[in-house]
């Protein structure tokens, strides 16, 4: 990888970390409503693997999925707008958190239900390639999705069809509080192996490791090879959802919070820089980050008389509850 | 032209889309075959490619379609039973339905989920006898429900060519009625028809049981004078042209075949007495609340709405409004 490689894949998960740490400031001050899933400590998946897609490729998240929205290059100040439910957010203010699109970028949403982004995408890139498109497709998913039947019928699609989908399967290790070894049975890649779809473990804390083994699979399934999956080893700084600062559930043992927290993936990635192009990137991203919000906070919010926009494409209207 | 049959006019519809848009595609299972005689020589005509069988993984197909329908093209997934559509009631309702308003306007899913042989077929029991039409207009899912052979091909061709996703039932009751069609054209969604008038009663019936109104009507054409009015489209409902034909008649029976709670003839009622002051209270045929269709014919048929019900309610309604 070039310097600039380097450079641009610790700009992706630095924003995402300033991103996450302010968007959790955001929920503590009220600002944002419903609270998020902060992807802190997983930023080198979403990072990694968004490196080594081209402009047409296609993605689908999870409700953990700010990290891939930025990482395909969304605005984070329509982003944050989004968070905030402002009528500028990616959404318009009908999204949110867990759905966050930008479609112009190709990204198919983040998902709030678990496993729902491997069928969606497989169709999407099939779409695409009939249409005589080069396009590859990715589905994130966490560790709790392997168990979910559709996700598991969508590798067979995928697999059967060789539609070029490559599943990455962020394993933080739990499922909100359910720990990885008490949910699956066998393994995640034998997952794969059954299906006959090329699996990888890979280190998720080090986004050029990532990105390596993304561009390897890729390739490979742009020369014509079928999905392939890849399962990142990582670990979630935080709590699995905002609403536990408040409530406090005890499931990780807290040695296991700080040895998880040693391999840090924007640290990792910032040591491959020199001091000098870390500190510009940094300043960089704060610039962003500090205008983001600005952006966010005065932008307005949502006529209330326009809920159900968008409700039909086809522009059909839904009677209205009241009166 | 010669009579169509029901059956023949879906099979004409799907391949009069197929042939003028190359964007639509057929998805669903012994498909390329035409297990459920719907499809047959589709596959021979368009090719595998647009004609294509799954595996047996309706959650995925289901999903596959709105990511193909994400990028362009115009999915008609057909299921083989209507019970399959609980299992893939969080695809098309919790995903399909909600990703325009959810991502703000960016996309457009429009699947059309086609459900041939919905309802009772005679035999088949519990798990394969179900008509969840109401379920779907309860979550504003368009969804329609074709009684003849003309509007079943002018329905189809429209919910194909809709940008929303549409959920097509084809009750078994009405696959086997045929009827000379000069031109078969598209039917919009949310218009119903009114297949006989009449002064003293509304009659609305959904699917084939249009049907048994219609003979229901004429046995008693001496004694009370029928209108029917076949909404088409459960949802959108034209609640417009329902209102002014009771607030002609003033008097309303609802004959669905679907569960009594919270089934789509309480939507109706309700409809209309928000609108129009009744003559008498309105009555309702229907499937019994919570029903499961049992196996044996009798039990199978004393379970659906039937005509004699539906003339009891109809002669009660005009008792109780004279
Ligand atoms: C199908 C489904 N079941 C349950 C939930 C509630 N839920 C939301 S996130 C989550 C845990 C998901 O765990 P995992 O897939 O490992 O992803 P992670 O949260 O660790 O990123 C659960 C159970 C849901 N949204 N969808």
């Amino acid at each position: 990888m070039t310097d600039a490689d380097q450079v641009r894949l610790y700009r992706t998960v630095r924003l995402i970390r300033r991103f996450e740490e302010r968007a959790v400031e955001l929920v503590h001050g009220g600002q944002i409503v419903g609270g998020i899933h902060p992807y802190l400590g997983q930023e080198g998946i979403a990072a990694g693997v968004c490196a080594a897609l081209g402009v047409d490729d296609v993605i689908a998240g999870t409700h953990r999925g700010h990290g891939h929205v930025l990482a395909r290059g969304a605005d984070p100040a329509r982003m944050l707008a989004e968070l905030c439910g402002r009528v500028t957010g990616l959404n318009a203010g009908r999204g949110g958190s867990m759905h966050a699109a930008d479609f112009s970028l190709g990204v198919l949403g983040a998902n709030a239900i678990v496993g729902a982004s491997g069928a969606i995408i497989t169709g999407a890139v099939w779409a695409h390639r009939r249409w005589g498109r080069d396009t590859v497709g990715v589905s994130f998913f966490g560790d709790g999705a392997v168990n979910e039947g559709m996700l598991l019928e969508a590798f067979n699609l995928a697999a059967l069809w060789r539609v070029p989908v490559l599943f990455v399967c962020e394993n933080n290790g739990y499922a909100t509080t359910m720990p990885v070894t008490g949910a699956v049975a066998g393994s995640i890649e034998g997952r794969a192996a059954a299906f006959g779809i090329p699996a990888v473990q890979v280190d998720g804390q080090d986004p050029e490791t990532v990105r390596i083994a993304a561009a390897a699979a890729v390739e490979r399934m742009r020369a014509g090879g079928g999905p392939e999956l890849i399962e990142a080893r990582t670990y979630r700084f935080d709590v699995h959802h905002t609403f536990e600062h408040a409530v406090r559930l005890d499931y990780r043992p807290p040695d296991e919070v700080t040895r998880g927290r040693v391999r840090d993936p924007v640290r990792i990635q910032g040591e491959r820089l020199t001091d000098t192009d870390r500190a510009a990137v940094d300043a960089e991203v704060e610039a962003t980050l500090d205008a983001a919000v600005r952006f966010a906070l005065a932008s307005p919010e949502p006529d209330p008389a326009d809920a159900l926009a968008h409700l039909y494409a086809s522009g059909m209207t839904a009677r209205t509850g009241g009166g | 032209m010669p009579r169509l049959s029901y059956r023949r006019a879906l099979t004409r519809a799907l391949a009069d889309e197929l042939a003028r848009d190359e964007a639509v595609f057929l998805l669903g299972e012994d498909i390329q075959v035409g297990a459920s005689l719907v499809t047959t020589g589709l596959a021979k005509r368009f090719g595998t490619e647009r004609v294509r069988d799954t595996p047996l993984s309706e959650q995925a197909f289901t999903s596959f379609a709105t990511g193909a329908a994400l990028a362009g093209l115009r999915p008609v997934l057909e299921f083989q039973i209507p019970s399959l559509l609980y299992l893939v009631f969080e695809q098309i309702v919790n995903h399909a339905h909600k990703f325009p308003l959810m991502t703000g306007g960016q996309c457009a899913v429009p699947v059309t989920y086609l459900v041939p042989g919905s309802g009772s077929r005679t035999g088949w029991a519990g798990q394969h006898s179900d008509h969840p039409y109401s379920l779907f207009a309860h979550v504003g899912v368009v969804t329609v429900v074709p009684a003849t052979p003309a509007d079943a091909y002018g329905l189809l061709v429209t919910a194909i060519r809709h940008d929303d996703p549409v959920v097509v039932f084809a009750p078994a009751g009405a696959m086997d009625t045929r009827e000379d069609v000069d031109d078969l054209v598209p039917v919009p969604l949310g218009r119903g028809r009114i297949h006989r008038f009449g002064d003293d009663v509304t009659v609305v019936a959904v699917g084939h049981l249009v049907h048994d109104a219609l003979a229901v009507a004429e046995e008693l054409a001496d004694q009370v004078s029928v209108e029917v009015f076949d909404p088409r489209t459960v949802y959108p409902f034209d609640i417009d042209g329902l209102t002014e034909s009771v607030a002609r008649t003033g008097r309303l029976v609802v004959v669905d075949d679907a569960n009594r709670s919270c089934g789509i003839a309480a939507e109706i009622i309700a409809s209309v007495v928000e609108r129009v002051r009744l003559l008498a209270p309105p009555r309702r045929v229907t499937r019994p609340d919570g029903a499961v269709l049992p196996f044996a014919p009798a039990l199978d048929r004393a379970v659906q709405p039937g005509r004699d019900q539906l003339a009891t309610a109809i002669h009660l309604t005009m008792k109780d409004g004279s």
